[in-house]
Protein backbone atom coordinates (compact mmCIF):
# COMPACT_ATOMS: atom_id res chain seq x y z
CA UNK A 1 0.00 0.00 0.00
CA UNK A 2 2.00 2.90 1.37
CA UNK A 3 6.11 2.67 0.98
CA UNK A 4 7.15 4.53 4.01
CA UNK A 5 5.42 2.50 6.95
CA UNK A 6 5.97 -0.95 6.99
CA UNK A 7 6.78 -1.06 10.65
CA UNK A 8 4.73 -1.30 13.73
CA UNK A 9 5.39 0.11 16.91
CA UNK A 10 2.18 0.57 18.53
CA UNK A 11 4.05 1.97 21.85
CA UNK A 12 4.85 4.73 20.11
CA UNK A 13 1.81 5.78 20.86
CA UNK A 14 2.06 5.87 24.32
CA UNK A 15 1.09 9.79 25.24
CA UNK A 16 3.86 11.07 26.90
CA UNK A 17 5.65 9.69 30.45
CA UNK A 18 5.68 6.59 31.43
CA UNK A 19 5.86 3.91 34.17
CA UNK A 20 9.13 4.24 36.23
CA UNK A 21 11.14 1.66 35.06
CA UNK A 22 9.46 0.75 31.91
CA UNK A 23 12.10 2.74 30.04
CA UNK A 24 14.74 4.06 29.70
CA UNK A 25 15.51 6.74 32.01
CA UNK A 26 14.92 11.06 30.26
CA UNK A 27 17.29 13.52 31.87
CA UNK A 28 16.47 16.98 29.96
CA UNK A 29 20.07 19.64 29.97
CA UNK A 30 19.14 22.97 29.88
CA UNK A 31 20.33 26.21 30.02
CA UNK A 32 22.08 29.60 28.52
CA UNK A 33 23.73 29.45 25.67
CA UNK A 34 27.68 28.40 26.14
CA UNK A 35 27.19 26.89 29.64
CA UNK A 36 28.41 23.58 28.65
CA UNK A 37 25.61 21.40 27.57
CA UNK A 38 26.93 19.81 25.13
CA UNK A 39 30.22 19.44 26.78
CA UNK A 40 28.71 17.83 29.75
CA UNK A 41 26.84 15.44 27.25
CA UNK A 42 29.66 14.69 25.43
CA UNK A 43 31.88 14.09 29.18
CA UNK A 44 28.70 12.10 30.43
CA UNK A 45 28.49 9.86 27.32
CA UNK A 46 32.54 8.87 27.68
CA UNK A 47 31.88 8.14 31.82
CA UNK A 48 28.65 5.82 30.89
CA UNK A 49 28.91 4.64 27.49
CA UNK A 50 30.62 1.13 28.53
CA UNK A 51 28.12 0.43 30.99
CA UNK A 52 24.90 1.89 29.79
CA UNK A 53 22.92 1.74 26.54
CA UNK A 54 22.83 5.59 25.80
CA UNK A 55 21.25 7.91 22.98
CA UNK A 56 21.11 11.87 22.82
CA UNK A 57 18.35 14.03 21.49
CA UNK A 58 19.69 17.53 20.45
CA UNK A 59 17.57 21.09 19.84
CA UNK A 60 19.61 23.00 18.05
CA UNK A 61 18.38 26.98 17.73
CA UNK A 62 20.37 26.65 14.73
CA UNK A 63 19.71 22.69 13.33
CA UNK A 64 22.72 20.27 13.74
CA UNK A 65 25.51 22.28 15.22
CA UNK A 66 25.37 20.21 18.81
CA UNK A 67 24.54 17.24 16.86
CA UNK A 68 27.71 17.23 14.89
CA UNK A 69 29.87 18.50 17.70
CA UNK A 70 28.75 14.91 19.41
CA UNK A 71 29.67 12.85 15.66
CA UNK A 72 33.14 14.65 15.38
CA UNK A 73 33.81 13.77 18.78
CA UNK A 74 32.36 10.42 18.21
CA UNK A 75 31.08 9.99 21.80
CA UNK A 76 28.31 7.81 20.77
CA UNK A 77 27.40 6.24 17.15
CA UNK A 78 25.79 8.62 14.36
CA UNK A 79 22.55 5.89 14.92
CA UNK A 80 22.13 7.07 18.47
CA UNK A 81 22.48 10.69 18.47
CA UNK A 82 19.24 12.61 16.75
CA UNK A 83 18.28 16.20 16.39
CA UNK A 84 15.23 18.36 16.46
CA UNK A 85 14.13 21.19 15.00
CA UNK A 86 12.50 24.22 17.03
CA UNK A 87 11.57 26.44 14.77
CA UNK A 88 13.41 29.12 15.81
CA UNK A 89 11.72 28.70 19.87
CA UNK A 90 13.91 26.32 22.06
CA UNK A 91 11.92 26.69 25.23
CA UNK A 92 8.81 25.31 22.97
CA UNK A 93 10.43 22.61 22.00
CA UNK A 94 10.76 21.08 25.17
CA UNK A 95 7.92 22.70 27.50
CA UNK A 96 4.93 23.93 25.59
CA UNK A 97 4.59 21.41 22.51
CA UNK A 98 7.02 18.92 23.19
CA UNK A 99 5.53 15.91 20.55
CA UNK A 100 8.68 16.60 18.21
CA UNK A 101 11.21 15.68 21.05
CA UNK A 102 8.94 13.01 22.36
CA UNK A 103 9.30 10.83 18.81
CA UNK A 104 12.68 11.58 18.43
CA UNK A 105 13.32 9.89 21.57
CA UNK A 106 10.97 7.09 20.79
CA UNK A 107 12.50 6.63 17.39
CA UNK A 108 15.77 6.13 18.85
CA UNK A 109 14.26 3.73 21.43
CA UNK A 110 12.90 1.55 18.40
CA UNK A 111 15.63 2.06 16.27
CA UNK A 112 18.47 1.10 18.75
CA UNK A 113 16.98 -0.02 21.96
CA UNK A 114 16.10 -0.85 24.71
CA UNK A 115 18.33 2.07 25.96
CA UNK A 116 18.77 2.53 29.64
CA UNK A 117 19.68 6.74 29.00
CA UNK A 118 18.27 9.58 26.60
CA UNK A 119 19.78 12.36 27.40
CA UNK A 120 17.71 15.51 25.86
CA UNK A 121 19.88 18.75 25.30
CA UNK A 122 18.23 21.77 25.16
CA UNK A 123 18.59 24.08 22.16
CA UNK A 124 20.02 26.82 24.81
CA UNK A 125 17.90 29.42 25.58
CA UNK A 126 17.39 32.03 28.76
CA UNK A 127 16.97 31.29 32.67
CA UNK A 128 13.45 30.61 32.22
CA UNK A 129 13.20 27.86 30.09
CA UNK A 130 12.13 24.26 32.09
CA UNK A 131 11.50 20.82 30.58
CA UNK A 132 8.14 19.61 30.63
CA UNK A 133 7.34 16.30 32.91
CA UNK A 134 6.19 14.72 29.98
CA UNK A 135 9.08 15.15 28.09
CA UNK A 136 12.13 14.47 31.08
CA UNK A 137 12.34 12.27 34.15
CA UNK A 138 14.96 14.72 35.74
CA UNK A 139 16.92 17.58 34.38
CA UNK A 140 19.94 19.28 34.86
CA UNK A 141 20.36 23.20 34.24
CA UNK A 142 23.81 23.95 33.13
CA UNK A 143 25.24 27.44 34.49
CA UNK A 144 29.06 28.73 33.89
CA UNK A 145 31.09 30.89 36.69
CA UNK A 146 32.13 33.17 33.62
CA UNK A 147 28.08 34.04 32.79
CA UNK A 148 28.01 36.12 35.73
CA UNK A 149 28.04 35.37 39.42
CA UNK A 150 24.81 36.42 40.47
CA UNK A 151 22.89 33.99 38.24
CA UNK A 152 22.34 31.79 41.22
CA UNK A 153 21.12 34.86 43.10
CA UNK A 154 19.00 35.48 40.28
CA UNK A 155 17.49 32.34 40.69
CA UNK A 156 14.60 31.24 37.62
CA UNK A 157 12.92 28.18 37.29
CA UNK A 158 16.18 26.42 35.55
CA UNK A 159 18.62 27.61 38.23
CA UNK A 160 15.67 26.96 41.22
CA UNK A 161 13.56 23.88 40.58
CA UNK A 162 16.10 21.57 38.28
CA UNK A 163 16.71 18.34 39.76
CA UNK A 164 20.60 19.26 39.47
CA UNK A 165 22.49 22.28 39.43
CA UNK A 166 25.79 22.44 37.32
CA UNK A 167 28.09 25.69 37.59
CA UNK A 168 30.51 24.74 35.11
CA UNK A 169 34.06 25.89 33.97
CA UNK A 170 35.32 26.69 37.80
CA UNK A 171 38.68 26.69 36.04
CA UNK A 172 37.85 29.90 34.72
CA UNK A 173 37.27 31.60 37.87
CA UNK A 174 40.35 33.36 38.45
CA UNK A 175 39.76 34.86 35.15
CA UNK A 176 36.68 36.07 35.40
CA UNK A 177 36.94 37.51 38.97
CA UNK A 178 33.88 35.55 39.94
CA UNK A 179 32.87 34.37 43.74
CA UNK A 180 32.58 30.94 44.17
CA UNK A 181 31.62 30.83 47.66
CA UNK A 182 29.00 33.23 46.83
CA UNK A 183 27.30 30.98 44.06
CA UNK A 184 27.53 28.43 46.14
CA UNK A 185 25.53 30.28 49.16
CA UNK A 186 23.23 31.65 46.85
CA UNK A 187 22.33 28.25 44.54
CA UNK A 188 21.94 27.17 48.30
CA UNK A 189 19.32 29.77 49.00
CA UNK A 190 17.35 29.59 45.92
CA UNK A 191 17.60 25.53 46.17
CA UNK A 192 17.33 24.47 49.70
CA UNK A 193 18.19 20.42 49.41
CA UNK A 194 18.10 20.51 45.55
CA UNK A 195 21.70 19.56 44.74
CA UNK A 196 24.28 21.74 43.34
CA UNK A 197 27.95 20.45 41.52
CA UNK A 198 30.72 22.93 40.76
CA UNK A 199 33.01 21.03 38.21
CA UNK A 200 35.03 22.40 34.92
CA UNK A 201 33.05 19.55 32.90
CA UNK A 202 36.40 19.39 30.50
CA UNK A 203 38.80 18.43 32.76
CA UNK A 204 40.04 15.07 33.33
CA UNK A 205 37.08 13.22 36.09
CA UNK A 206 35.58 16.59 35.98
CA UNK A 207 32.31 15.49 35.00
CA UNK A 208 32.56 12.62 37.50
CA UNK A 209 29.69 14.02 40.08
CA UNK A 210 27.44 14.41 37.16
CA UNK A 211 27.83 10.91 36.42
CA UNK A 212 27.35 9.62 39.84
CA UNK A 213 24.10 11.89 39.98
CA UNK A 214 23.01 10.72 37.01
CA UNK A 215 23.69 6.73 37.87
CA UNK A 216 21.74 7.39 41.11
CA UNK A 217 19.03 8.86 39.38
CA UNK A 218 18.78 5.77 36.86
CA UNK A 219 19.31 3.55 40.22
CA UNK A 220 16.35 4.97 41.70
CA UNK A 221 14.20 4.85 38.38
CA UNK A 222 15.09 0.81 37.80
CA UNK A 223 14.14 -0.23 41.27
CA UNK A 224 11.17 1.16 41.09
CA UNK A 225 10.45 -0.66 37.64
CA UNK A 226 11.06 -3.91 39.14
CA UNK B 1 -8.00 -3.24 7.65
CA UNK B 2 -11.66 -2.46 7.44
CA UNK B 3 -11.79 -2.30 11.15
CA UNK B 4 -10.80 1.30 11.12
CA UNK B 5 -13.40 1.58 8.95
CA UNK B 6 -16.26 4.15 10.77
CA UNK B 7 -19.49 5.56 9.92
CA UNK B 8 -20.24 8.58 11.49
CA UNK B 9 -20.52 8.59 15.07
CA UNK B 10 -18.92 5.22 15.56
CA UNK B 11 -16.14 5.01 17.53
CA UNK B 12 -16.48 8.47 18.87
CA UNK B 13 -17.80 8.15 22.49
CA UNK B 14 -18.72 11.67 22.65
CA UNK B 15 -20.86 11.95 19.81
CA UNK B 16 -20.34 12.85 16.43
CA UNK B 17 -20.86 16.96 15.76
CA UNK B 18 -22.63 17.02 19.36
CA UNK B 19 -19.52 18.49 20.63
CA UNK B 20 -19.27 21.90 22.21
CA UNK B 21 -18.11 24.41 19.49
CA UNK B 22 -15.11 26.07 21.85
CA UNK B 23 -13.59 22.70 20.90
CA UNK B 24 -13.04 24.30 17.59
CA UNK B 25 -10.68 26.79 19.08
CA UNK B 26 -8.91 25.01 20.90
CA UNK B 27 -8.07 22.39 17.94
CA UNK B 28 -7.08 25.59 15.25
CA UNK B 29 -5.04 27.04 18.71
CA UNK B 30 -1.79 27.67 16.79
CA UNK B 31 -0.36 26.51 20.91
CA UNK B 32 -2.20 23.70 20.71
CA UNK B 33 0.83 20.79 21.45
CA UNK B 34 1.00 18.79 18.16
CA UNK B 35 4.34 19.87 16.89
CA UNK B 36 3.44 22.73 14.31
CA UNK B 37 4.97 25.51 16.24
CA UNK B 38 8.20 23.91 13.97
CA UNK B 39 7.13 24.12 10.78
CA UNK B 40 6.87 27.22 8.84
CA UNK B 41 4.17 25.92 6.13
CA UNK B 42 6.50 26.86 2.96
CA UNK B 43 7.70 30.02 4.18
CA UNK B 44 11.81 29.81 5.70
CA UNK B 45 12.81 28.31 1.52
CA UNK B 46 9.81 31.20 0.33
CA UNK B 47 11.83 33.90 2.58
CA UNK B 48 15.25 32.32 1.58
CA UNK B 49 14.08 32.40 -2.01
CA UNK B 50 13.44 36.08 -1.67
CA UNK B 51 9.79 35.34 -2.55
CA UNK B 52 7.91 36.14 0.59
CA UNK B 53 9.53 39.55 2.23
CA UNK B 54 6.83 41.99 3.57
CA UNK B 55 3.46 41.83 4.60
CA UNK B 56 2.12 41.64 0.58
CA UNK B 57 4.24 38.79 0.10
CA UNK B 58 2.91 36.80 2.79
CA UNK B 59 -0.42 37.08 2.09
CA UNK B 60 0.23 36.11 -1.53
CA UNK B 61 1.77 33.39 -0.07
CA UNK B 62 -0.97 32.56 2.73
CA UNK B 63 -3.43 33.04 -0.05
CA UNK B 64 -1.52 30.69 -2.84
CA UNK B 65 -1.30 28.21 0.15
CA UNK B 66 -5.15 28.61 0.75
CA UNK B 67 -6.47 27.73 -2.19
CA UNK B 68 -4.46 24.89 -3.00
CA UNK B 69 -2.94 22.32 -0.73
CA UNK B 70 -5.06 24.85 2.08
CA UNK B 71 -8.38 22.97 0.14
CA UNK B 72 -6.86 19.71 -0.46
CA UNK B 73 -5.98 19.35 3.33
CA UNK B 74 -9.59 21.06 4.25
CA UNK B 75 -11.77 18.64 2.51
CA UNK B 76 -9.27 15.60 3.37
CA UNK B 77 -10.24 16.79 7.02
CA UNK B 78 -13.78 17.22 6.14
CA UNK B 79 -14.24 13.63 4.86
CA UNK B 80 -12.51 12.28 7.66
CA UNK B 81 -15.11 13.68 10.22
CA UNK B 82 -17.78 12.71 7.90
CA UNK B 83 -16.68 9.13 8.26
CA UNK B 84 -14.86 8.29 5.20
CA UNK B 85 -12.88 5.63 5.30
CA UNK B 86 -9.37 6.89 7.07
CA UNK B 87 -7.11 4.79 5.05
CA UNK B 88 -8.51 5.58 1.62
CA UNK B 89 -8.13 9.32 2.65
CA UNK B 90 -4.80 8.28 3.46
CA UNK B 91 -3.80 7.01 0.46
CA UNK B 92 -5.92 10.22 -1.32
CA UNK B 93 -3.53 12.58 0.28
CA UNK B 94 -0.26 10.54 -0.61
CA UNK B 95 -1.36 10.62 -4.33
CA UNK B 96 -2.18 14.79 -3.91
CA UNK B 97 0.99 15.20 -2.21
CA UNK B 98 3.98 15.38 -4.70
CA UNK B 99 6.83 16.22 -2.77
CA UNK B 100 8.14 13.51 -0.68
CA UNK B 101 9.44 15.47 1.79
CA UNK B 102 6.05 17.37 2.60
CA UNK B 103 4.57 13.83 2.47
CA UNK B 104 7.03 12.78 5.10
CA UNK B 105 6.35 15.54 7.61
CA UNK B 106 2.43 15.22 6.95
CA UNK B 107 2.87 11.82 8.40
CA UNK B 108 5.17 13.14 10.89
CA UNK B 109 2.54 16.06 11.79
CA UNK B 110 -0.10 13.36 11.77
CA UNK B 111 1.82 11.11 14.33
CA UNK B 112 1.81 14.28 16.33
CA UNK B 113 -1.65 15.43 16.50
CA UNK B 114 -2.88 12.01 16.86
CA UNK B 115 -0.44 11.72 20.16
CA UNK B 116 -2.01 15.24 21.47
CA UNK B 117 -5.96 14.13 20.41
CA UNK B 118 -5.91 10.61 21.86
CA UNK B 119 -4.50 12.21 25.31
CA UNK B 120 -7.12 15.09 24.64
CA UNK B 121 -10.35 13.52 23.20
CA UNK B 122 -9.71 9.92 23.47
CA UNK B 123 -11.86 7.90 21.43
CA UNK B 124 -11.55 4.35 19.80
CA UNK B 125 -11.87 5.49 16.26
CA UNK B 126 -8.02 7.39 17.28
CA UNK B 127 -6.77 3.87 18.18
CA UNK B 128 -7.68 2.40 15.40
CA UNK B 129 -5.79 4.98 13.33
CA UNK B 130 -2.75 4.52 15.29
CA UNK B 131 -2.61 0.82 15.08
CA UNK B 132 -3.63 0.73 11.86
CA UNK B 133 -0.87 3.22 10.42
CA UNK B 134 1.69 2.99 13.10
CA UNK B 135 4.37 5.32 11.44
CA UNK B 136 1.47 8.11 10.98
CA UNK B 137 -1.57 8.79 9.02
CA UNK B 138 -1.67 12.12 6.54
CA UNK B 139 -1.93 15.32 9.08
CA UNK B 140 -5.64 16.42 8.13
CA UNK B 141 -7.13 12.56 8.37
CA UNK B 142 -5.43 13.06 11.86
CA UNK B 143 -7.06 16.09 11.84
CA UNK B 144 -10.69 15.49 10.77
CA UNK B 145 -10.70 12.40 13.20
CA UNK B 146 -9.55 14.82 15.89
CA UNK B 147 -12.42 16.95 15.08
CA UNK B 148 -14.81 13.80 15.54
CA UNK B 149 -13.53 12.91 18.59
CA UNK B 150 -13.87 16.28 20.38
CA UNK B 151 -17.69 16.16 19.05
CA UNK B 152 -17.08 18.57 16.11
CA UNK B 153 -18.97 18.10 12.48
CA UNK B 154 -16.85 17.75 8.89
CA UNK B 155 -17.33 21.95 8.51
CA UNK B 156 -15.51 22.75 11.83
CA UNK B 157 -12.39 20.15 10.66
CA UNK B 158 -12.67 22.04 7.39
CA UNK B 159 -12.30 25.05 9.02
CA UNK B 160 -9.46 23.80 11.77
CA UNK B 161 -7.14 23.32 8.21
CA UNK B 162 -8.01 25.84 6.09
CA UNK B 163 -7.29 28.26 8.69
CA UNK B 164 -4.13 26.02 9.53
CA UNK B 165 -2.65 26.20 6.00
CA UNK B 166 -2.24 30.35 6.59
CA UNK B 167 -1.53 30.62 10.22
CA UNK B 168 1.45 28.42 10.30
CA UNK B 169 3.13 30.34 7.33
CA UNK B 170 2.00 33.93 9.28
CA UNK B 171 3.91 32.90 12.34
CA UNK B 172 6.39 32.18 10.79
CA UNK B 173 7.20 35.13 8.93
CA UNK B 174 7.15 37.11 11.81
CA UNK B 175 10.16 34.89 13.37
CA UNK B 176 12.29 34.64 10.55
CA UNK B 177 11.38 38.62 8.72
CA UNK B 178 10.53 40.28 11.92
CA UNK B 179 7.70 40.83 10.49
CA UNK B 180 5.26 43.42 12.61
CA UNK B 181 3.14 40.90 14.13
CA UNK B 182 0.44 43.48 13.57
CA UNK B 183 0.62 43.23 10.36
CA UNK B 184 0.74 39.65 9.99
CA UNK B 185 -2.55 39.72 11.80
CA UNK B 186 -4.31 41.61 9.46
CA UNK B 187 -2.99 39.45 6.41
CA UNK B 188 -5.15 36.58 8.02
CA UNK B 189 -8.06 39.18 8.95
CA UNK B 190 -7.95 40.13 5.36
CA UNK B 191 -8.24 36.58 4.21
CA UNK B 192 -11.01 35.08 6.78
CA UNK B 193 -13.49 35.76 3.79
CA UNK B 194 -11.51 33.52 1.89
CA UNK B 195 -11.12 31.26 4.76
CA UNK B 196 -14.38 30.55 4.86
CA UNK B 197 -15.39 29.96 1.55
CA UNK B 198 -12.88 27.34 1.21
CA UNK B 199 -13.88 25.62 4.24
CA UNK B 200 -17.47 25.52 3.04
CA UNK B 201 -16.44 24.14 -0.42
CA UNK B 202 -14.19 21.46 1.44
CA UNK B 203 -16.76 20.47 3.72
CA UNK B 204 -19.02 20.32 0.93
CA UNK B 205 -16.45 17.70 -1.16
CA UNK B 206 -15.57 15.94 2.31
CA UNK B 207 -19.02 15.15 2.76
CA UNK B 208 -19.23 14.06 -1.04
CA UNK B 209 -16.29 11.92 -0.43
CA UNK B 210 -17.52 10.24 2.52
CA UNK B 211 -20.58 9.04 0.22
CA UNK B 212 -18.47 8.29 -2.83
CA UNK B 213 -15.45 7.92 -2.16
CA UNK B 214 -12.31 9.88 -1.82
CA UNK B 215 -11.34 9.73 -5.69
CA UNK B 216 -14.18 12.64 -5.64
CA UNK B 217 -11.76 14.97 -3.50
CA UNK B 218 -10.26 17.95 -5.17
CA UNK B 219 -7.04 18.03 -6.18
CA UNK B 220 -5.55 21.94 -6.82
CA UNK B 221 -1.57 21.62 -5.96
CA UNK B 222 0.91 24.60 -5.85
CA UNK B 223 4.44 23.42 -7.86
CA UNK B 224 6.68 26.09 -6.25
CA UNK B 225 5.43 25.45 -2.72
CA UNK B 226 6.57 21.62 -3.95
CA UNK B 227 10.03 22.38 -5.24
CA UNK B 228 10.82 24.88 -2.28
CA UNK B 229 9.69 22.00 -0.12
CA UNK B 230 12.42 19.45 -1.46
CA UNK B 231 15.10 21.88 -1.57
CA UNK B 232 14.38 23.08 1.73
CA UNK B 233 14.52 19.56 2.97
CA UNK B 234 17.89 19.59 1.76
CA UNK B 235 19.38 22.29 3.86
CA UNK B 236 21.60 21.61 6.15
CA UNK B 237 21.11 24.62 8.54
CA UNK B 238 17.53 25.55 8.77
CA UNK B 239 15.09 27.00 11.83
CA UNK B 240 11.99 24.93 10.80
CA UNK B 241 11.41 21.79 10.15
CA UNK B 242 9.36 22.41 6.70
N1 LIG C 1 37.14 26.49 30.22
C1 LIG C 1 36.15 25.66 30.07
N2 LIG C 1 35.45 25.68 28.91
C2 LIG C 1 34.41 24.83 28.79
C3 LIG C 1 34.03 23.92 29.81
N3 LIG C 1 32.95 23.23 29.38
C4 LIG C 1 32.67 23.67 28.13
N4 LIG C 1 33.55 24.64 27.76
C5 LIG C 1 33.60 25.37 26.48
O1 LIG C 1 32.53 26.28 26.43
C6 LIG C 1 32.07 26.43 25.09
C7 LIG C 1 30.59 26.14 25.03
O2 LIG C 1 30.34 24.80 25.41
P1 LIG C 1 29.10 23.98 24.88
O3 LIG C 1 29.13 22.66 25.55
O4 LIG C 1 29.04 24.00 23.40
O5 LIG C 1 27.91 24.89 25.46
P2 LIG C 1 26.34 24.74 25.23
O6 LIG C 1 25.93 25.85 24.33
O7 LIG C 1 25.75 24.92 26.59
O8 LIG C 1 26.06 23.39 24.67
C8 LIG C 1 32.89 25.46 24.26
O9 LIG C 1 33.93 26.16 23.66
C9 LIG C 1 33.38 24.46 25.30
O10 LIG C 1 34.59 23.85 24.90
C10 LIG C 1 34.81 23.91 31.01
O11 LIG C 1 34.56 23.15 31.96
N5 LIG C 1 35.83 24.81 31.10
MG1 LIG D 1 24.96 22.88 22.99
Amino acid sequence: MHLDHPEVFPERYAHSAAEPGSRALRVGLGGPVGSGKTATVAALCRALRDRLRIAVVTNDIYTREDADFLLREAVLPPERIAAVETGACPHTAIRDDISANLEAVEDLEAAVGPLDLVLVESGGDNLTATFSRGLVDAQIFVIDVAGGDDIPRKGGPGVTTADLLVVNKTDLAPYVGSDLDRMARDAAAQRGDLPVVFTSVRAEAGIDPVASWVESRLAAWTAVGV
Amino acid sequence: MSEVQQQPGRGFPGGYGQGPRAALLLLADGRFPAGGHAHSGGVEAAVADGRVHDAASLAAHCRGRLHTTGLVAAALAAAATAGADPLGLDQAADARTPSAALRTVSRRLGRQLLRAARAVWPAPALDDLAAALPRGAHQPVVLGLAAAAAGLGPLDAAYAAAYESVSAPATAAVRLLGLDPFHAAAVLARLAAETDSVAAEAAAAGRRAAADGPGTLPAPGAPLLDVLAEAHAAWPVRLFAS
